[in-house]
């Protein structure tokens, strides 16, 4: 399983590079949904149903509304000339490159074996979820019983983007 | 906007039932089988898109529907809200307490609160997803013109 995991996180980080260097604006947004494409099967790997469901659903979504905005655009990239400032930034992405790859070679060096070990509070979840909450499906006892505030502050986070864009997009318009 | 060809309307209008039908049923099982209120919205709001893309829609026609939808998404929310603030009335008076009787564990009606939550939370989010989507297509039509 690690290696299918590690054949899809090598695509994905090419569609990634891949939707960087594209010309077409429209292969740059399809190539970017291979991320969230791979995403989805590594969810389904690991065994997490839920979220890879949520995972398909919007990104199916959010690619249909990614590429109704592209078309009517140019599609193209404006170029900009590159200057001086362009090598300190190379030589500063490489830096934080290099320190990041050692923190979290640090970090994962103390972690438990991959798929094994859970942490303290996860064994009071799993033991006697179903009889406490009276739900089968453990991840929605815990999101909407155990972890009720959390849920309640993910819907509020919704209703104030849709507030923002709503905001944005009449301003705008009435200009 | 315009519409799309045929070919498109008349597979739109057979596979969009579905879909809803689909998205209920995902939130309405979401304590049994994976999924939930989050992913079962965004299904519903899936079948509006589709058939908005497909179809088309004059520019009163949006902003109608639009009002509604905000409408719709306020209320979902608020009243998940009224549910959770109902455990602080009765017995133990905690902030989102499981207050209905739990019933037996794998039947549809059972575990509480938790389907009403789904329900809600899933009439939030499918409606908050559509406004984003008819907010960006009135913006297009008041550009244009």
């Amino acid at each position: 399983m690690e290696l299918a995991l590690s054949v899809i996180l090598v695509l994905m980080i090419f569609g990634a590079l891949f939707a960087i260097h594209a010309r077409d604006l429209l292969s740059a947004v399809i190539s970017c949904s291979i991320v969230g494409y791979g995403l989805v099967i590594c969810f389904l790997l690991l065994k997490a149903p839920d979220l890879a469901i949520v995972q398909i659903v919007v990104e199916t979504i959010t690619l249909v509304i990614m590429v109704a905005v592209v078309l009517d655009s140019t599609r193209q990239e404006p170029f900009t000339k590159p200057d001086q400032q362009e090598y300190v930034s190379i030589v500063t992405a490489l830096l934080i490159m290099v320190v990041i790859f050692f923190l979290l070679k640090a970090a994962t060096g103390s972690l438990d074996p991959f798929g094994e070990g859970s942490l303290r509070m996860a064994k009071y979840y799993i033991e006697g979820a179903a009889e406490k909450t009276g739900s089968a499906n453990l991840v929605t006892g815990v999101v909407f019983d155990f972890r009720g505030y959390d849920t309640l502050g993910e819907a509020t986070v919704l209703v104030t983007a849709v507030l923002g864009v709503l905001t944005i997009l009449r301003i705008k318009g009435k200009k | 906007m315009k519409g799309m060809t045929l070919i498109v309307k008349k597979t739109t209008q057979l596979i969009s039932g579905i879909v809803f039908l689909y998205g209920i049923y995902v939130i309405v099982h979401g304590h049994l089988t994976p999924g939930g209120g989050f992913a079962g919205g965004v299904i519903v709001a899936g079948s509006f898109i589709l058939l908005i893309l497909a179809y088309g829609s004059d520019f009163m026609h949006l902003t109608r529907e639009e009002t509604g939808s905000t409408l719709t998404e306020n209320l979902g929310i608020l009243i998940a809200l009224i549910i959770a603030l109902a455990g602080m009335v009765t017995g133990t008076r905690v902030f989102f307490l499981n207050w209905l009787p739990h019933g037996t564990v794998g039947e549809l009606v059972s575990a509480g609160v938790i389907p009403l939550y789904n329900i809600f939370i899933g009439i939030e989010v499918a409606a908050s997803i559509l406004t984003i989507f008819l907010a960006l297509l009135i913006f297009k039509e008041e550009i244009t013109k």
